[in-house]
């Protein structure tokens, strides 16, 4: 089943010199283990290729239903060296919560996981 | 059995350019101990330093001086005291402009005012160098050396010790300089609980309770992405406040009666707010785990945080550098339907050919196309933009030399009639230039920096 991470998460972004950050929330705690198996480093490293021109990292919150991510080379030099409207990365959040995700049936159903039928 | 003591922390600027009247909601609505204003980003020092060389009684953050005279009576009558680093490059001209409102306004000798100095290494870089501190750039790795002679501001980042001196001491209102946001919260918490500068956990606490209510409302419902359309009353959001026990718990909540919302999905996202490795958050006074927090629902607007652990502290500081770092020009135009798009597309393309012919090449160029790639760039999709009934281009260039950014500002509005059709949006006329000062991140030893805390009135 497909399903769209805005749909069961919530999130924000905020930098730190030329790295963004996205702390990942999932709407309800026992959907935070299909944020921290489903939404891998490769996965998010893949999402953002081209969009960013540095790596990732990716650390774990269970306390707070949450993953944080780093996204490095994301803000055009960040700071007021960067010429992006989004220097400060705002709203890199709301692109992470783009990333569709492929769940086994028998567990999106198991968690009540709502369906994404667009494109 | 008497009620454990609860010391309230409110948090009334988030940045400098927050609400001006937050402050004085935060002192009337209801009750608070401390109030908190947080003026201070990473750029901010280098433009008090730029106003202090031309006038040495400036330099700090005049909008203070307003948000005083709002909370005066509170401070004067109640006994709130308050805690900021509006004091910039020059703390000492920011208490004297305090008294001096407060003596026009009546309320001569009724501020004990702390001030904290001793942050400010502008004047000690080439010393500091010299002794073998190389100032290198914690991204880049590269040394101060090779920017030394564009250096504007330099100021270490201190933490909460300065300012329970200056509490202890007895005053009333403290200004800092570039102190850590976390600890303008953290510190009447350590004077009022008599926390040690060891006991981890609970300087830890004093941090994330600083680290929720430093960004003002962005954590009582302003831009929170949870269920947005349901937070009521934005017009009129209540400022955080921190209800702090002495065994480090605490409960973030609003005064009664004001907008927004406090729910653990608002402070979870203002927790993860510029959230780097989650398990160090490093700050002058503690290492705080934020993987170590806990909330819970505890009434209405009211969110309780406990269970937090923090580690010893590191023998450095971090130190906040600006130097200057060429020019900037960021033009616009905006381009209607039909093919708004396919428009702003063409006019980009002959506007940098133009640039080429003129032997305009510069070290950074970028364009967007505000409607269909700005923000989200390809993962918006490869529809984003078609039909739409307007799409802002959006270019910008980033140089050394000043004349070549603002040769480029010069060949926006030609396009207006000699490019693309449907255009418009050029009112604000010519693209201004901009001087970059940049942000150089550093780690200084503990031991060059001493502060020194003076009360005045």
């Amino acid at each position: 089943m497909k399903v769209r991470l805005l749909d069961i998460a919530h999130a924000r972004s905020g930098d730190k010199g030329d790295t963004a950050n996205v702390g990942l929330i999932a709407l309800k705690p026992e959907w935070y283990a299909v944020l921290s198996q489903h939404v891998t480093l490769d996965r998010v490293v893949e999402h953002f290729r081209g969009v960013i021109n540095g790596g990732v990292e990716r650390f774990e919150l269970p306390n707070l239903s949450a993953l944080n991510f780093l996204l490095h080379g994301a803000l055009d030099g960040g700071g007021t060296l960067s010429l992006k409207t989004d220097a400060q990365g705002k709203v890199y959040s709301t692109a992470l919560l783009r990333l569709v995700l492929d769940i086994p049936d028998a567990e999106a159903r198991g968690l009540g996981l709502p369906e994404f039928r667009g494109a | 059995m008497s009620t454990p003591k609860i010391v309230r922390v409110a948090g009334g600027q988030g940045f400098w350019g927050d609400s001006l009247d937050a402050p004085r909601q935060q002192v009337t609505r209801g009750p608070v101990d401390y109030l908190m204003l947080d003026y201070l980003a990473e750029v901010t020092m280098s433009i008090l330093q730029k106003q202090k060389e031309r006038d040495p009684n400036m330099g700090y953050a005049r909008d203070f001086i307003g948000a005083m005279e709002s909370v005066l009576d509170a401070v004067v009558n109640k006994g709130v005291k308050v805690i900021a680093n509006a004091g910039g490059v020059n703390p000492e001209a920011c208490a004297a402009a305090v008294l001096e409102m407060a003596a026009a306004k009546g309320a001569a000798g009724k501020l004990k005012i702390g001030v904290i100095t001793g942050d400010n290494l502008l004047s000690r870089i080439d010393e500091l160098i010299a002794s073998g501190h190389e100032l290198r750039n914690m991204d880049t790795g590269e040394p101060l050396s090779v920017v030394r002679d564009r250096v504007v501001a330099a100021n270490a980042y201190i933490g909460s010790t300065p300012i329970v001196e200056a509490l202890a001491k007895g005053a009333n209102v403290v200004i800092v300089g570039r102190s850590t946001d976390t600890a303008l919260t953290m510190a009447p918490l350590r004077h009022e609980f008599g926390w040690g500068a060891e006991e981890w956990d609970k300087l830890a606490a004093g941090i994330i309770a600083g680290h929720i209510i430093e960004c003002g409302a962005q954590c009582s419902g302003g831009n929170c992405l949870h269920d947005w359309r349901s937070i009521e009353h934005l017009e009129d959001v209540g400022y955080p406040i921190v209800e702090a026990t002495a065994d480090g718990t605490f409960v973030v909540t609003k005064h009664a009666g004001t907008g927004g919302r406090v729910s653990v999905p608002t402070v979870s996202e203002q927790l993860v707010y510029e959230m780097g490795d989650p398990h160090s958050y490093i700050t002058p006074d503690v290492v705080a785990d934020f993987s170590s927090i806990r909330l819970a629902a505890d009434g209405e607007n009211r969110v309780r945080v406990h269970s937090i652990v923090g580690r010893p502290a590191t023998d450095k500081l971090k130190v906040s550098i600006a130097y200057r770092a060429g020019y900037k020009a960021v033009g616009s135009l905006v381009y209607s339907w039909p093919d708004a798009l396919e428009k702003a597309q063409a006019a980009e393309r002959i506007l940098r050919e133009r640039l080429i012919r003129l032997g305009l090449h510069f070290e950074h160029i970028l364009t967007e196309f505000v409607g269909a790639n700005a923000t989200h760039g390809r993962l918006a999709g490869p529809d984003a933009g078609k039909d739409a009934p307007e799409v802002q281009f959006r270019i910008g260039v980033r140089d050394a030399d000043k004349k070549k950014v603002e040769r480029f500002t010069r060949e926006i509005a030609p396009l207006v009639l000699n490019g693309p059709p449907s255009v418009t949006g050029f009112a604000g006329g010519r693209p201004k230039v901009e001087e970059i000062v940049a942000y150089w991140p550093a780690l200084v030893d503990k031991s060059v920096v001493q502060t020194h805390v003076e009360v005045i009135s």
